[in-house]
């Protein structure tokens, strides 16, 4: 087990000319189950690949412990990509299966029992150990794949998408149990994937990339509460955070026809406008005054529902809106609501709408 | 949701398949009984107008995504199967929607390893298997197509002349780069030896082959073979500038593993005492190719380079070494290889390609004569050949009764 270091580590790859991974500096928690989370071309699995000696690293360190592994090769840097590839084989059993790998490394055969029984414990597949892989759930199928990495016993296990090619039920499910065994194991772990919901409810802590560069890097609840720029603060969250641009007026900001309260040092650092971003929990319907929403569509789920609309505040016209509401009293389609934000300027995100950077705390 | 099909055949029959079924359900009488490797996905096999279609149930993005690779690495003349199509948007008839499915053509005289190692007894087939998959993912490493999935069963076999000739069918894991690094190469390797191991320790387990196999040493074969003819073909060699020959040299052994070289980087150090040579471009296929050029005949490499020793043979033999190349080629064609290979009975035909069975009339003749101690004529060993070995022959386009089911992992319906 051990921490990880990505200390301005820069991937560039032959022929392009902007770095697909930029200076990326994290530092991972022995035992941390850390997410790298964007949208498609952001970096994420170049970082990952860079990590297990896949993609050489141009410029900057990656260390493992103390260890700097930056010109290691893969298989001297005891990490495991788990999932990738696996196959189960018919005719072995469930713990050959699972130990097999150890035997082409060389591994005592008592050794090999251990691991794989002390492996199934944890994956709750001991009762199985004899049984032929096809005598099993797809579930625990999934589990002996995870077994074959376990029992090598890795200082860092690695998984890119390691999900995305199971069907929409299993994915869920494996999800859960992925992070409760890793959380059982306490092995880092760095996991890529391009799904936010994945990252927030697996991660300890997310890595937010995009364009090869480091957006965020927090825990799911401050990134959540607490999105560094627009960019966060519209990734993550489903659905996601609105965001309007807005007038700034003594006092505050002007939200449709009301003058929403906004403590003044964050807006002293911008111009007359500002991005608000509201979280679609934040916003509550008003009898009075507020931002104008035109209904397009609402889905219900049960004590809550969520109104899709539209609304002509923050300058475009026909701005998407989402609110949650009570499940009780939903507006009809074509109806116009208004909505004001929750508290006192509390549940409101401000951004600065020339950098995107979050402005006060 | 309608039927969404992609394909760059459009077969009208295509059509008729009952997409609406679960591929685990589609009646018997539409299937091909013919043998598979080990996978994830339940994979069928079909009969289409004369034809033999491979279909994978498996989800819509992979299965684009997989089928655009196949299209790109045959492209680039890369060994691997050929993709027909995807099928997508499927949905049951109470209206539940069911996995896209990949459509490749199966390739035909091929065999997964499974069952070339349960049908042969010779005790060096599992080496030549090998040897024919390192020869694959050297190549396929050569045009920056990182694997991700080496393995036995994600290959296809077909005999070749005494070796085997590998064929990639599962590119699902694959990624196409400019240039893999060593790390990319190297992992790679040790996904291959891992499988590979896996995959002999699985056969020894079934009782399919014996325990006197070592499932170990035959993976780490892949290892070695893999790095020798990776040297050969990309390593900078330096020498004396009055050793030119050795140009010609590293050329002529490149061509007896089987590869042209497309392009050679020859520099010299400055004052032009030294000389530097790497391959940078080299392209597999210099028998076929050349085999090709002269008869027109297109098999698998070391297939033509059998065949070309026959044709220099039956050269030298009519002392036609002045006479037109391409000429003294036709005439072999129509008085030695056409005769043979058309003098099988139809049936028996079906089941070897005619550039094997030639290949195997002419190791019988060489075997009668051994066992005689006389020569024999063509005709003679033909006739004995059809007699006494071709009835026992296993019939490679229908090998069936090899454990070949599906394992998917998935959540139970
Ligand atoms: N081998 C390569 N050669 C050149 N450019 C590459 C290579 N691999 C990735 N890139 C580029 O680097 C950038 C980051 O790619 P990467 O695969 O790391 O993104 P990702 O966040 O994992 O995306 P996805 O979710 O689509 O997998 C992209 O612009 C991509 O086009
Ligand atoms: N075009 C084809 N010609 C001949 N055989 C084929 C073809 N396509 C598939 N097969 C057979 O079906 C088997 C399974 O196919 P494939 O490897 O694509 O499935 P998979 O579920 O993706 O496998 P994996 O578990 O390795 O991901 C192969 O091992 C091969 O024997
Ligand atoms: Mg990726
Ligand atoms: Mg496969």
């Amino acid at each position: 087990m051990a921490t990880v270091t990505y200390d301005e580590a820069t991937r560039v790859y032959p022929g392009a000319d902007v770095a697909s991974v930029d200076k990326l500096n994290i530092d991972i928690q022995d035992g941390e189950f850390l997410v790298l989370v964007g949208p498609s071309g952001s970096g994420k699995s170049t970082a990952l690949r860079m990590l297990a000696g896949l993609e050489e690293v141009n410029e900057g360190r990656i260390l493992i412990g103390d260890r700097d592994v930056t010109n290691l090769s893969p298989k001297d840097r005891d990490v495991a990509m788990v999932f990738q590839n696996y196959a189960l084989y018919p005719h072995m059993t469930v713990a050959d299966n699972m130990g097999f790998a150890l035997k082409i490394a060389g591994v005592p055969k008592s050794e090999i029992r251990s691991r794989v029984v002390e492996a199934a414990k944890i994956l709750d597949l001991e009762p199985f150990l004899d049984r032929k892989p096809k005598a099993l759930s797809g579930g625990q199928r999934q589990r002996v794949a995870m077994g074959r990495a376990i029992v090598r016993s890795p200082q860092v296990f690695l998984m890119d998408e390691p999900l995305s090619n199971l069907d929409a039920k299993l994915r869920v499910q494996t999800r859960t149990q992925i992070a409760s065994l890793q959380r059982r194991l306490g092995v880092t772990t760095v996991y890529v994937t391009h799904d936010q919901v994945e990252a927030m409810t697996m991660g300890d802590r997310v890595a937010v990339l995009k364009d090869g560069l480091l957006q965020q890097l927090d825990t799911p609840r401050r990134m959540y509460d607490h999105p560094n720029n627009v960019f966060v603060a519209g990734f993550i969250g489903s659905p996601a955070m609105n965001l309007l641009e807005v007038p700034v007026t003594e006092g505050g900001v002007k939200l449709g026809s009301i003058v929403h309260p906004v403590k003044r040092d964050p807006l002293a650092k911008t111009g007359d406008k500002v991005i608000v971003g509201i979280r679609p929990e934040d916003l509550t319907p008003a009898s009075e005054g507020g931002i104008p929403v035109e209904v397009d569509v609402v889905e219900e789920l049960g004590a809550d529902a969520y109104v899709y609309g539209r609304t002509d505040v923050g300058g475009e016209s026909d701005k998407q809106i989402v609110a949650r509401v009570d499940g009780r009293q939903v507006p009809d389609k074509g109806q116009t609501i208004h909505f004001v934000p929750k508290g006192e300027g509390d549940h409101l995100h401000l951004f600065d709408p020339e950098s995107g950077e979050r402005l006060g705390d | 949701m309608a039927l969404d099909i992609t394909t760059a055949r459009p077969w009208p029959a295509l059509l008729d398949l009952p997409w609406r079924l679960p591929l685990e359900d589609w009646p018997e009488e539409r299937l091909a009984a013919l043998p598979r490797g080990i996978s994830r996905h339940v994979v069928r096999f079909v009969r289409l107008e004369g034809r033999v279609i491979a279909i994978k149930e498996i989800k819509a993005d992979i299965a684009r995504r997989e089928y655009n690779m196949l299209r790109m690495l045959r492209r680039l003349g890369q060994p691997v199967v050929e993709p027909v199509g995807v099928v997508a948007g499927r949905l049951t008839k109470d209206g539940e929607p069911l996995d896209a499915c990949l459509l490749t053509r199966h390739l035909q005289f091929s065999l997964p390893y499974r069952a070339m190692l349960s049908q042969n007894l010779r005790p060096d087939t599992a080496a030549r298997l090998i040897d024919a998959l390192a020869v694959l993912l050297v190549r396929l490493h050569l045009v920056g197509f990182w694997w991700g999935d080496v393995s036995l069963s994600n290959t296809l076999f077909k005999r070749s002349a005494g070796e085997f000739a590998a064929y990639l069918v599962d590119a699902e894991t694959g990624e196409l780069h400019d240039k893999l690094t060593n790390g990319q190469r190297e992992h790679d390797l040790d996904i291959a030896r891992v499988n590979i191991a896996g995959e002999m320790m699985d056969l020894q387990a079934g009782g399919f082959v014996g325990e006197d196999i070592d499932p170990i040493a035959i993976s780490d074969r892949i290892i070695q073979r893999y790095n020798v003819l990776w040297q050969e073909l990309t390593a900078v060699e330096r020498f004396d500038a009055d050793q030119r020959w050795r140009v010609d040299e590293r050329i002529r052994v490149l061509n007896s593993l089987g590869f042209d070289v497309g392009e050679l980087d020859i520099t010299t150090d400055f004052d032009g005492t030294t000389i530097q040579i790497q391959p940078k471009v080299v392209d597999a296929g210099h028998h076929s190719r050349r085999l090709l050029r002269l008869t027109g005949l297109d098999v698998e490499d070391n297939q033509a380079r059998r065949l070309l020793n026959d044709l220099d043979a039956f050269r030298a033999a009519h002392e036609r070494q002045n006479d037109d190349e391409e000429q003294v080629a036709h005439d072999w064609l129509m008085q030695v290889y056409e005769p043979i290979t058309r003098s099988a009975p139809p049936e028996m035909r079906r089941k070897m390609e005619p550039a094997e069975l030639f290949h195997e009339v002419l190791e019988h003749r060489w075997y009668m004569s051994e066992k005689a101690q006389r020569d024999f004529t063509i005709e003679e060993a033909v006739q004995d050949y059809i007699d006494t070995v071709l009835p026992d022959k296993p019939d490679d386009s229908a090998v069936v009764g090899v454990d070949t089911d599906a394992i998917p992992v998935r959540a139970n319906r």
